[in-house]
């Protein structure tokens, strides 16, 4: 009785959609900071080289970064569910031996292209498989394959490459569809907006973040917690052999050494672009704009003739700037109001 | 050793009334955001007797054991040991005052030795500073040999079986060279056997002089290894005294309490068909034969002691683990549940009991937690709308008088009490047939409470059948129609409508037979 009686004295409040907008939101984002760095790093480039805003070499630019970024959008979504894959280099390496492989049996370029996607699916499936079936550590699994697939494609190869690719097939790594436009921009740019589909406006894309946050609770909720996860691991898998296509497209060639390192770039542009190395979250557009960061930087250190080295080191000084920045910010906010 | 220097003084320490307290306790209260956990309690202890602790759970008992062992603060209150007063700002500080507590579940670690989870901390060093391993085995060797333990102290924890585990979380106990014994329900997850060698143990340390603190749940035994006794409820001490001076009637109506303070909501039940009928449901480990039926608009308690298997056997009814045998009816339809999803689609949810793990997705907007289950509905085609999610949202927060400052304001910033709410209108958008609320009211605030239980007795009223699984008697009492008692993970009696006392509540849970009235 008293009880009710209470409600009544206080009405029942309303209790707002949100407290900010979605304008404000987005303007104390990641993403627009990330943005800023973009046009300073855009800005800074075009001072100090007089060739880098020339259309052709702007064109050429992009390649530093769009084939890493095609696997990146998956792995943003794996990295935000909690797991992780290490092995997405390598699979690239296996993806084009055995396209290569294909190549000397006489194979023709659309038989090429399912042997590179057919391949990431199964080291997709592969890594899944033991990630969700036997419940074993993503980082434990997937360094494991990383040696595994690319020790497969060494023991077929030796010092030896595979080339002889058909005419037709150079076009994923080399054609332009218009202009300066390449393919693998247009590519870029359609997976970029699929995949932020994918995360931001599907159930699909609700559950990863769930996992990410707790993925106990995701299981308490009816979320099949397992299969989300594999599929997350094939989608990685198959845009793996995506880039694997256009990578060996654009170099006519396969070594085992191909992408080598890849794997630890495209976790950094993951990272770079706001997601979570802890899962949970992130963006895509955030992604997006950290694939242009991390090709204009590439590109403008390699017009200033710098060394590969520094621009490594200066890759790995702006990811610990960004990420610190912000809890930088938190700490001597918190310490003024203190 | 310390068996004869103490001993000798009294050597029949529970015949001697005049004895002062070796530890003693005097007004101490601690306040938590929102729940007043111990309000200025005492407790005394005397060196060779055992004091029994009773009470219900959320009584304060663990409160009291952290506040001794000095990883809670009292905000008010003196401890005294031996006559001088004392504080605990660290563990350390109890453990060097010679306070020393035996927990359910004592962290031991099992790729160590039982010398090195014995010793660990304070190990005994040699000359450059290093363990001296020769030393700390011998001395293992000894503590083990004092409580009757046969282990050697070098093999490795994890070869050892969970009673013997318990053995060496003892000698790490005792290990500080300990006045004062605290054993948290030291007889929860033990067999006959080994619960004899334990009061064998206890014997052996009274006649060490060691002051025993025993919390327990079990009449039997607090009858038996005693000598006093303190109740306590709802954070205020309601009684002590001497066990040969007390009857069992008196202490259960201590602990449970004439008056319930709180106030239920007033209901007259209507009771539709039979909706939910479970038969025979067994698991390897956790519960075996759990049968009952539950009908539209009514409100099943389950009340057990914890560990009795409750939450476990709700678990396996929402499809988190399967059952080794058993089948279950829903309107009268034979239905499978192997996984949550499965359970949900049959109208079955569950509120667990552990909210910040299994409940409450922090880190994501309340809306967002809310629409998790009922996706389907809100979205088109696997593409979510906002606007519909903020509609349910907003339709079923508003019920429960949600407290937060909007809906797409993170779950893990709200009070628990109304996370509690979020998580509560998260199953009810599911448009449930049966809801099973697994200690729904644990750790949320009065205010909070009170607009569970009501909104529980609406749920009802609509003809929704409620499972409410709760530790807290007053609450049983006073929103179900009908209780289950569940024992070691079996039902161990059914009351309703006259039959539902406290007292008859907490025999059945304890295992004791009716009381000869």
């Amino acid at each position: 009785m008293s009880v009710s009686q209470a409600n009544e004295t206080n009405p029942v409040r309303q209790v707002p959609d949100r407290l900010r907008s979605p304008l404000q939101r987005l303007l104390a984002s990641w993403e627009i900071l990330l943005l800023g760095v973009a046009v300073a790093v855009f800005v800074l480039n075009s001072f100090a080289s007089p060739y880098f805003l020339d259309p052709w070499n702007l064109s050429d630019a992009t390649f530093n970064f769009t084939e890493k970024a095609l696997i990146a959008f998956a792995m943003a979504l794996l990295i935000v569910s909690g797991e992780i894959d290490l092995s997405v280099a390598s699979i690239i390496a296996l993806a084009s031996t055995a396209m290569g492989f294909a190549v000397q049996l006489g194979a023709e370029t659309p038989t090429l292209v399912l042997v590179g996607l057919g391949v990431g699916l199964l080291c997709g499936a592969f890594n899944g498989a033991l990630v969700t079936g036997l419940g074993l550590p993503s980082i434990v699994v997937t360094i494991g394959t990383m040696s595994l697939f690319r020790g497969i494609s060494y023991i077929v190869l030796g010092d030896k490459a595979y080339t002889g690719y058909p005419a037709d097939f150079a076009f994923f790594g080399q054609g332009y569809v218009w202009w300066v436009i390449s393919f693998e921009f247009v590519l870029f740019a359609f997976m970029a907006v699929l995949f932020a589909v994918l995360l931001h406006k599907t159930n699909f894309g609700r559950a990863v973040y769930v996992i990410g946050n707790n993925p106990v609770g995701a299981l308490f909720s009816g979320i099949r917690v397992p299969r989300v996860k594999f599929a997350l691991f094939l989608l990685t898998g198959v845009m793996s052999g995506v880039a694997a296509i256009c990578l060996t497209s654009r170099l006519g060639a396969t070594r085992p050494s191909i992408a080598f390192g890849w794997e630890l770039e495209v976790v950094t542009m993951v990272v770079l672009g706001g997601v979570n190395i802890l899962g949970g979250s992130g963006t895509i557009p955030g992604v997006v704009i950290a694939a242009f960061v991390m090709g204009m930087v590439t590109f403008g250190f390699g017009l200033l003739n710098v060394p590969g080295i520094v621009m490594s080191i200066f890759i790995g000084l702006l990811l610990i700037g960004v990420i610190a920045l912000p809890r930088i910010a938190r700490r001597m906010l918190a310490a003024r109001r203190g | 050793m310390l068996a004869n220097t103490q001993g000798i003084g009294n050597v029949h320490p529970s015949v001697t009334n005049d004895q002062k307290p070796v530890l003693s306790l005097k007004g101490i209260s601690k306040s938590f955001p929102g729940v007043k956990a111990l309000s200025e309690v005492s407790l005394d202890l005397y060196p060779g007797q055992v004091t029994a602790l009773v009470g219900e759970n959320g009584a304060g008992k663990s409160t009291i054991v952290k506040v001794l062992t000095g990883i809670y603060q009292p905000d008010e209150g003196e401890i005294s040991i031996s006559g001088s007063s004392v504080s605990f700002p660290t563990a350390q500080d109890a453990g060097k005052a010679g306070v020393t507590a035996i927990h359910q579940e004592t962290v031991l670690f099992d790729d160590l030795s039982v010398a090195e989870n014995i010793f660990i901390g304070h190990a005994p060093k040699s000359r450059f500073g290093l363990i001296d391993k020769t030393a700390m085995v011998r001395q293992a060797k000894e503590l083990l040999a004092r409580i009757g333990a046969r282990i050697d102290p070098s093999v490795l924890l994890k070869e050892l079986g969970i009673a013997n585990k318990h053995l060496v979380a003892i000698a790490r106990a005792l290990s500080i060279d300990a006045s004062i014994v605290i054993m948290d329900e030291p007889t929860a997850s033990l067999s006959h056997k080994e619960i004899e060698e334990t009061y064998e143990l206890v014997e052996r340390l009274k006649a060490e002089g060691k002051a025993i603190l025993f919390i327990s749940h079990k009449f039997d035994e607090i009858f038996r290894i005693a000598d006093r006794y303190t109740v306590f409820r709802d954070g205020q001490m309601v009684g002590a005294g001497k066990i040969a001076e007390v009857s069992e009637p008196d202490l259960v109506r201590l602990m449970v309490g004439r008056s319930v303070d709180q106030v239920f909501p007033k209901r007259t039940p209507e009771l539709g068909p039979e909706v939910l009928r479970v038969v025979g449901y067994s698991h390897p480990t956790e519960f075996e034969d759990i049968g009952f039926t539950l009908r539209r608009g009514e409100i099943l308690g389950f009340y057990g002691l914890v560990g009795a298997g409750r939450s476990e056997f709700m678990q396996a009814l929402f499809g988190i683990t399967r059952p080794s045998k058993g089948a279950i009816r829903i309107d009268d339809t034979v239905a499978v549940i192997r996984t949550p999803n499965e359970a949900i689609s049959h109208g079955i949810v569950y509120v667990p009991e552990d909210r910040g793990k299994q409940g409450a997705i922090k880190g994501l907007p309340i809306f967002q937690n809310v629409s998790l289950p009922s996706l389907k509905s809100t979205s088109r085609n696997g593409f979510l709308r906002l606007a519909e999610e903020f509609k349910l949202t907003r339709d079923y927060t508003r019920r429960l008088d949600l407290r937060a400052a909007a809906l797409d304001q993170d779950i893990g910033e709200l009070s628990g009490g109304n996370q509690q709410k979020v998580i509560i209108a998260k199953w009810l958008a599911t448009q449930p047939r049966v809801i099973i609320l697994d200690e729904p009211t644990k750790g949320i605030d009065i205010g909070s409470k009170a607009a569970v239980h009501e909104f529980m007795a609406e749920l009802a009223a609509q003809g929704l059948a409620v499972i409410m699984v709760s530790s807290e008697i007053p609450e049983i009492l006073g929103m179900s129609d009908r209780v289950i008692v569940m024992r070691e993970g079996r039902i161990a009696a059914e009351f309703e409508g006259d039959e539902l006392t406290p007292e008859r509540l907490v025999r059945a849970a304890a295992g004791l037979a009716e009381a000869a009235t």
